[in-house]
């Protein structure tokens, strides 16, 4: 096959990479800084600096910021612990964890919902030990637990599959130089990892801040996230201009966390999500 | 020292896992209650199952959901791997620039991608059937481009060219040569596209059309009304079947790999 030839081959995909990635995200432009009327308007965009709007973003950054860091503390000890376990059992943990995806999402939330209620499941084996009961459910406090189950392997994988390639022999030459496990961990370890780490807080940080479903079924729409107006301006309002110029508030705010972690990942391989 | 170290480690790993699937047992358990009711155990029950094949408007959304997921997961693949092939006679700047658009479904919440594809298909055609598979093929195209992009730059060249030398065709040469060794990458592309395609909720929240159910749509609506236990065995059967996928997967490449060994 000759080069230009083969180049043909990309062609049905960069058509619909055009009709349905770059197109929508067009329509979403033009819904966003256009009136009922059709007429350029920025009101959408700035709609975000509304007290209930603005509010419900600074709780999903915190919501979203919350919960990356509480998966990165569980996340990274645990594939360090794994990654040490030896290298051909390596597909078997992966599969462990994708396993509960193929549970369906709302349903795995909804049994969350069982194990938190007021009279949920954890509350009875706390109550058993005469501890509780702990009022959990719809609140802020169920959201982060939802959330974090929900995108603890997001942030597990990653970094197990950097630190798996992590050279032995460079473990082993840090040792012969007289490194004790601490610096080893410190020096050679951590440094290595960074870019799986990276890939993690990405993974859990951009759905984290706009979900709507865990905050709809775990809060009880007590607390209001960004993703929940938006849902809300397109299901119930029907004012699909701010619904749009919302979207594109959001879609500004993950690009500038974007921006901000590629900084920080000199390497590139934050790109490398699995 | 040591011993206990290693055994804080294992708890460490086991609780977490305990965790992660202590939900699904508790759904795996709710489908065998025979209480409505979520957190009374009422015995032991089979019922769920047999109204679960009764029930038609469940087995629609089941056969919906894997219908949809298969067929997107397999365009999906189709797609990327043909655009990674296409790819490499390009220029890097080319390159740069079909990266960076192939990352945006990945990297943008889903909730704006769901939008935006919705807009589309109101404002020019209709929500259906069809918008709803295109939803789903965007989300899985990057994962298949992700995971046959560095097989196919880590294959040899050489052995390609010497196909070539030896009088293969370039079409001939590539499935005999190169195919083989993309395959691992485009298997794992597909089971990724395919993965988070039967699990999202949002893009296909957005993109269905009137009257079109999938596993994960029929539960949303079931949420505020209580969900209906049919719904556990469902999905325990679902889980179960894909267990059984697995291991038999797992056995095949066991097998081959003992084959090559050998």
């Amino acid at each position: 096959m000759n080069t230009n030839k083969r180049k043909l081959l990309t062609g049905p995909y960069l058509v619909w990479a055009v009709g349905f990635i770059i197109l929508p995200l067009l329509m979403i432009l033009y819904y966003g800084l256009t009136n009922d009327s059709g007429s350029f308007t920025l009101d959408n965009l700035l709609a975000i600096a509304d007290p209930i709007h603005a509010k419900a973003l600074w709780e999903s950054v915190l919501i979203a910021l919350g919960s990356t860091l509480i998966s990165l503390v569980i996340a990274y000890p645990l594939a360090y612990i794994l990654s040490n376990m030896g290298g051909n059992k390596s597909g078997t943990i992966i599969m462990l964890f994708m396993l509960p995806m193929w549970i369906n999402f709302l349903l795995r939330i909804m049994a969350l919902q069982m194990i938190l209620a007021n009279t949920g499941i954890l509350n009875a084996i706390l109550g058993f030990f005469g501890i509780g009961p702990l009022h959990i459910m719809y609140s802020k406090t169920a959201i982060l637990i939802g959330m974090v189950y929900e995108y603890l392997p997001f942030m597990i994988l990653p970094i197990y599959n950097v630190m798996c390639k992590i050279d032995r022999n460079v473990i082993d030459a840090a040792r012969d130089l007289g490194a004790d496990t601490k610096t080893v961990f410190m020096h050679v370890i951590m440094p290595l990892s960074l870019p799986g780490v990276l890939s993690g807080i990405i993974m859990v940080f951009i759905p984290g801040i706009s979900e709507f479903v865990i905050a709809d079924i775990l809060g009880g729409s007590k607390v209001l996230l960004i993703g929940n107006v938006i849902d809300q301006e397109f299901s119930l309002t029907n004012n699909w201009h701010l619904g749009s110029g919302l979207s594109i508030v959001l879609m500004i705010f993950i690009f500038i966390s974007m921006a901000i972690m590629n900084k920080y990942d000199k390497s590139g391989e934050g790109q490398m999500i699995w | 020292m040591v011993k206990t170290k290693s055994f804080l480690q294992k708890f460490y790993v086991g609780l977490i896992f305990t965790i992660l699937y202590a939900p699904i047992a508790v759904l795996i358990v709710c489908s065998f209650n025979a209480s409505k009711a979520r957190t009374i155990w009422g015995g032991f029950t089979l019922d769920w199952y047999v109204q679960l094949f009764q029930n038609e408007a469940v087995i629609d959304a089941v056969k919906t959901s894997l219908m949809l997921t298969t067929s997107a997961a397999l365009i999906a693949t189709l797609l990327g791997t043909f655009a990674c092939i296409g790819m490499t006679v390009m220029s890097k700047r080319s390159q740069a620039v079909i990266g960076t658009v192939t990352n945006i479904p990945m990297l943008n919440a889903d909730i704006v991608t769901g939008i935006a594809i919705m807009l589309l298909f109101v404002r020019f055609m209709k929500l259906g059937y069809t918008s709803m598979l295109i939803g789903h093929v965007t989300l899985g195209i990057p994962y298949v481009i992700l995971n046959v992009n560095p097989r196919l730059r880590s294959a040899s060249k050489t052995t390609y060219e010497a196909a070539l030398d030896l009088g293969a065709g370039p079409v001939y040469a590539f499935i005999k040569v190169v195919l083989p060794e993309l395959m691992p990458g485009i298997m794992a592309g597909f089971l990724m596209a395919f993965t988070i395609s039967l699990d999202d909720f949002i893009i296909t929240y957005f993109t269905k059309g009137a009257g079109i159910n999938t596993i994960s749509t029929m539960l949303y609506q079931e949420v505020r009304r209580g969900i209906n236990p049919e719904m556990y065995a469902m999905s325990t059967l679902l889980f179960l079947a894909i267990l059984l996928i697995l291991f038999v997967v797992n056995r095949i490449g066991a097998k081959q790999d003992e084959m090559k060994v050998y």
